[in-house]
């Protein structure tokens, strides 16, 4: 679904990255100067289909997705999304950047005492102006996208209840609807199953999968369960130490990678 | 084992050195030094059982000066809390206008420091002073009447109210606001989405809280002349019309009450 402008924006891209959605180039995060918990990442995500991301905890992969659209501040590098340099926009330009790219958290980061229509429609934020957002006077054709999203993420009727009543994966099917909510042309998903049962787990990545069909975005996934990930997604990159060391299908994700990413062995058995 | 042998050598003496609450003597000094002072203050003020028995036998004449009520003078009685509840009403109003904005800039979670600052001075200034001292000033600056009182109760609350305020928004959870920001939403949208929905609650609970202080002050006020039924207290006091003074107290109790009961109802209307 990718608009015309930011086709041609691609199309006028003569190098080998022209075709990916998203092209992270040289990507350096320091928290504290001089360690480094991104070290040089380079990946380019093609415009289609779900690629996850695996690696031990505190490895810097919430830090990769969130340098992405700069919840996180990028030390060095580029983030280039649609021909344009994400690291490098101001304020203005990164909140119309924003507003394509949807992210679904871990402890789904609902407003808890707004509904979940209200919720839904924070997808709709960085179009509607301050006030008549406050009023609640989002365009009715807003409005209407927002009870088909709930309808199909099987929550219509729960428009009006509170988020706060809502079991764990209700809720991420309301985090999702909202991120979809925002017609992305990207979505973030930053270990969206983590807090979930493996049941519904299953059923939030499927419905993922879905809706980046049905709707034409790519993915790009945090996760730590593996069969997970070899499940649902077309690409896996493995990272471990801020570092990529897999990049590759599923299929070829062995036992010995598995080792290089998370290290040792004994819980492989 | 290659570390056994270090490890057991000195195991006494770690046992000796590691207690498991290390006392706090700065603490112990503290609290001794404050029951010292305590002593020698009460001795200074004559606060002695002597004193206070003496003084309890002036309270008894007092309270039973006090019975039965004298509601003769209802007109002036009401006409004084008609301007008190008013006062209140006017100076929460323009209290909560004011510091709904200002807790705003003095977050340090949202707002740099270059704003937080002048923010919480402006609230530590409005807080120096009792309301009544306030009241003294506005008095002096324009004049006997209401508007004297609503200014003094309205930089008292715009003290409190901005500081309870103020704490409530750094007390939220960032995940909420993230997630709205990340959607590319501008900066008042993130506010009323992720901030408001957040505080909202607390926030009825503080402007209550305020309204209710409000309402107590204004009696208050009218004795420096800044209106309201506090000046026909004083007046009822100063000419031992003690029957009268108990008429106006029970009626200043019934309106409290009474702004208790409407402050349930009006939390249960925002569903807080």
């Amino acid at each position: 679904m990718s608009s015309l402008p930011a086709a041609a924006v691609e199309a006028s891209r003569p190098d080998a990255a022209a075709t990916a959605a998203l092209s992270v180039r040289g990507l350096v995060k320091e928290y504290v100067p001089g360690r480094q918990v991104l070290a040089g990442i380079t990946l380019d995500f093609a415009p289609r289909g779900m690629t996850a991301v695996i690696g031990p905890s505190g490895t810097g992969k919430s830090t990769l997705i969130r340098c992405i659209n700069r919840l996180v501040e990028p030390t060095a590098g580029e983030i280039v999304f649609e021909g344009r340099d994400l690291a490098r926009l101001g304020k203005r330009e990164l909140r119309a950047a924003r507003r394509h790219i949807g992210m679904v958290f871990q402890e789904y980061n609902l407003v808890e005492r707004l509904t979940v229509m209200e919720n839904v429609l924070c997808g709709r934020l960085g179009y509607v102006s301050p006030a008549k957002a406050w009023l609640r006077r989002f365009p009715a054709r807003d409005v209407a996208r927002a009870f088909e999203l709930l309808d199909t993420v099987g929550l219509g009727a729960f428009a009006q209840a509170r988020a706060d009543s809502l079991s764990g994966g209700q809720r991420q099917r309301v985090g999702i609807a909202r991120a979809v909510m925002q017609q992305p042309r990207l979505l973030l998903a930053d270990e969206p199953t983590s807090s979930l049962d493996p049941k519904t787990s299953v059923e939030i990545m499927a419905l993922m999968q879905a809706l980046s069909e049905t709707h034409g975005f790519p993915v790009i996934v945090n996760i730590h369960n593996v069969e997970l990930a070899r499940r649902f997604a077309g690409r896996i990159v493995g990272m471990t130490g801020g570092r990529v060391v897999y990049d590759g299908p599923p299929e070829r994700l062995d036992e010995t990678i598995l080792k290089t990413i998370y290290g040792g062995e004994d819980w492989l058995e | 084992m290659t570390r056994g042998g270090p490890l057991s050598l000195p195991r006494e003496t770690a046992a000796a050195a590691r207690l498991a609450f290390p006392p706090n003597w700065w603490a112990r000094a503290a609290w001794l030094a404050f029951a010292v002072y305590f002593v020698y203050a009460a001795a200074q003020l004559e606060f002695t059982p002597a004193r206070f028995a003496a003084g309890l036998e002036h309270g008894a004449k007092f309270v039973s000066r006090l019975f039965p009520p004298d509601f003769h003078r209802w007109a002036l009685l009401l006409k004084g809390m008609v301007e008190s509840l008013q006062i209140a009403v006017v100076a929460s109003a323009l209290g909560v206008a004011l510091s709904l904005p200002l807790s705003l800039m003095a977050a340090r979670n949202l707002m740099p420091a270059w704003l937080t600052w002048p923010a919480r001075l402006v609230m530590i200034f409005c807080r120096s002073f009792h309301p009544v001292i306030v009241a003294i000033l506005f008095v002096k600056a324009v004049g006997f009447g209401a508007l004297a009182g609503i200014l003094a109760l309205t930089v008292a609350s715009v003290g409190f109210l901005g500081k309870l305020m103020t704490e409530a928004i750094e007390e939220i959870s960032l995940k909420q606001v993230e997630a709205v920001r990340a959607s590319g939403a501008p900066f008042m949208s993130v506010v009323m989405f992720a901030v408001v929905p957040q505080v909202f609650g607390r926030f009825v609970g503080f402007v209550a809280y305020e309204t209710d202080a409000n309402l107590r002050n204004s009696t208050m006020v009218g004795i420096v002349g800044a209106g309201g039924i506090g000046g026909t207290l004083f007046a009822a006091f100063q000419r031992f019309d003690y029957d009268f003074v108990c008429a106006i107290v029970l009626t200043i109790i019934a309106l409290i009450m009474l702004g208790e009961v409407l402050t349930m109802r009006i939390k249960r209307i925002f569903r807080v």
